[in-house]
């Protein structure tokens, strides 16, 4: 393995990312920031929803920020590197396997999908205070879910990236991350769905689901949730699920 | 270490369509799945290529010349990792291109047939990460890089992003990230479409002084005057296999004659092309179309006044003459009986 050569397309990534930092920001924070203020202040201020509402929401809105960075920021140069601007193939030229440039994409869509996850906590708390709960009793246990969700954005972005024609990006985001964000207990706890049994089952199979569940274990265990065993044991299936799609897409598209 | 280039027997065929970025000459839409009921119709078969056995040695210019489609595009991406072969071998230096492609992939140096920069970066940073991936330190990195713009005539834009580059800057600047790690075997694919006669000149002059540090380079076009003053030795291919390979030189030497002239009538019979035939210094005579004829010779503009002769004592109109000398425009004319440019 080349270490060299992987490092430096992370610093690649790295450099092209800071580049675009501002752009960045907005396209990653203004959504969910939005959210934040419309349903955390305006809804909860105006006493449409309850107090405690605040401190539920935040955890589903780290989960959307992760997972929308993650896979924005491995998806959509993969589309477009591979079928229009054909910028990859330099990289893929280096003397490296080609299946460690996948990893390369996987591992810096992880970093940018954590610090997205990160900055987010503070940034809500801010605009949400007072009355946020925050109780991470276990903060290992927060960040090995942190982790896990951030992976499942980039391997989701990877499998995504390496299976949508750039002529259907539009439809990507409307078929699969909108109904992944709106059906991913996002907004809303798993056992709020109680009354709609059928849905409730159906939702399981949204890997979102358990990003958010995760989430709101480790950091406002005092709302129900799924149990964290179930949460961690369905996201390492989905993270290996969608990583080795996308590395077997993504060989498939390096070479013919 | 100067290392050449082999491949033996080497088969692709494809059944689709390959996708944009296996670098293959240009698709760029991804077929639609067949749907409804009943057995699938079988998927169209293309041969790319269909068995070219290549020996190059180190240190040569060497040239693939045909049409579009001929394979040449194809036979480059088996050799510098981005086509899996069918069957056959290929081999770059001692190493097999597929059994060992990182060992590989340090000894070569890939100019596309079109741009692919990377977009997210300037001119000096594309170089410099280039260098990076080939793990040359920062300091030889940007010496380098400042080597490579100088040469190509970049430094000016050197720390602009290459997205308002021209096409004939973006190739010159493919062109030097190709060579920012001194590869032993550099590619250049259709390096000079698109590109002006001062840049074609600079780009010639730029190839000649690269192999003359012992590289080995090989280059693919459907220019003939390009592959005759850069080449040591070319092959043409067509339909995916070599239909001729020697120097330059030779190759046009192995024409009839050498000279071509195109005839064209209003009517032509068989007993015209033998009277043709029969005058001093034709070679051979091909009809073509019922009112053509194709005359190798080895004598051009002399011909034509007894051609002409020859039609009206005939009662046959001659309605278009015209004359090729001795090129590999004609060798390939005569190999195929089409021309490059068809």
């Amino acid at each position: 393995m080349n270490w060299k050569a992987f490092l430096a397309m992370l610093a690649r990534d790295a450099h092209v990312a800071r580049r675009n930092i501002v752009a960045l920001l907005f396209q990653t924070f203004l959504q969910p920031l939005m959210f934040v203020i419309i349903f955390g202040r305006v809804m909860v201020g105006s006493g449409y929803m309850p107090p405690a509402y605040k401190s539920l929401l935040l955890p589903g809105i780290m989960a959307i920020c992760m997972v929308g960075t993650g896979i924005w920021a491995v998806a959509m140069p993969l589309i477009a590197e591979f079928q229009f601007t054909r910028e990859i193939e330099d990289r893929l030229l280096a003397p490296m396997e080609i299946s460690w440039l996948a990893v390369e994409k996987v591992v810096a869509g992880t970093l940018q999908a954590l610090a997205a996850g990160l900055m987010v906590i503070p940034a809500a708390w801010l605009l949400l205070r007072p009355g946020v709960d925050l109780h991470v009793s276990h903060p290992f246990l927060f960040a090995g879910v942190a982790v896990l969700v951030a992976l499942f954005s980039a391997t989701g972005g990877l499998a995504l990236g390496c299976s949508v024609p750039q002529n259907n990006i539009g439809l990507m985001f409307s078929l699969v991350v909108a109904p992944m964000i709106f059906f991913g207990c996002t907004y809303y706890p798993w056992s709020a769905l109680q009354k709609f049994p059928v849905l409730q089952k159906a939702v399981l199979v949204n890997p979102l689901v358990y990003a958010s569940e995760g989430l709101r274990a480790t950091l406002v265990p005092q709302f129900p949730h799924l149990s964290l065993v179930a949460v961690l044991a369905a996201l390492i299936f989905f993270n290996a699920l969608l990583f080795t799609t996308g590395l077997r897409k993504f060989y498939g598209k390096a070479v013919s | 270490m100067l290392a050449g280039i082999r491949t033996v027997d080497l088969r692709k065929v494809y059944s689709s369509a390959p996708p944009a970025a296996a670098g293959t000459g240009g698709f760029s839409f991804v077929p639609g799945k067949a749907k409804g009921k009943g057995p699938k119709p079988p998927k169209p078969q293309i041969v790319a290529l269909d068995g070219i056995s290549l020996e190059i040695q180190p240190g040569e210019i060497f040239c693939l010349l045909g049409p579009n489609g001929a394979g040449k595009s194809t036979t480059v991406g088996v050799l510098t990792t981005r086509v899996r072969p069918t069957s056959g071998q290929a081999f770059i230096g001692e190493h097999d291109v597929w059994a060992n492609q990182v060992a590989v992939k340090r000894l070569i140096g890939v100019v596309a047939q079109r741009p692919n920069l990377d977009f997210a970066l300037t001119a000096r940073e594309i170089l410099a990460f280039h260098g990076a991936y080939f793990g040359l330190s920062s300091t030889e990195r940007a010496k380098r890089a400042e080597e490579l713009l100088e040469r190509f005539k970049l430094k000016d834009r050197a720390d602009q992003m290459v997205r308002g580059f021209s096409g004939g800057m973006m190739q010159r600047l493919s062109i030097a990230r190709a060579m920012m790690h001194d590869p032993q075997v550099l590619f250049l694919d259709e390096p000079s479409a698109g590109l002006d006669p001062q840049t074609r000149l600079l780009l010639w002059e730029i190839v000649r002084e690269y192999n003359r540090s012992g590289k080995t380079i090989l280059l693919t076009t459907h220019n003939m005057e390009e592959a005759d003053a850069l080449c040591h030795r070319l092959a043409i291919i067509d339909h995916g296999r070599v239909i001729a390979l020697g120097t330059p030189r030779e190759l046009k030497a192995s024409v009839p004659g050498g000279y071509l002239l195109r005839l064209r009538f209003g009517i032509q019979s068989p007993d015209l092309l033998q009277r043709l035939q029969s005058l001093s210094g034709v070679r051979e005579v091909r009809a073509k179309d019922g009112t053509g004829a194709d005359v190798y010779a080895d004598r051009g503009g002399s011909l034509v006044a007894e051609v002409a002769n020859l039609a009206s004592a005939a009662g046959v109109e001659l309605n278009d003459v015209h004359i090729s000398e001795p090129s590999l425009e004609n060798l390939f004319l005569h190999h195929t009986g089409r021309s490059l440019r068809e």
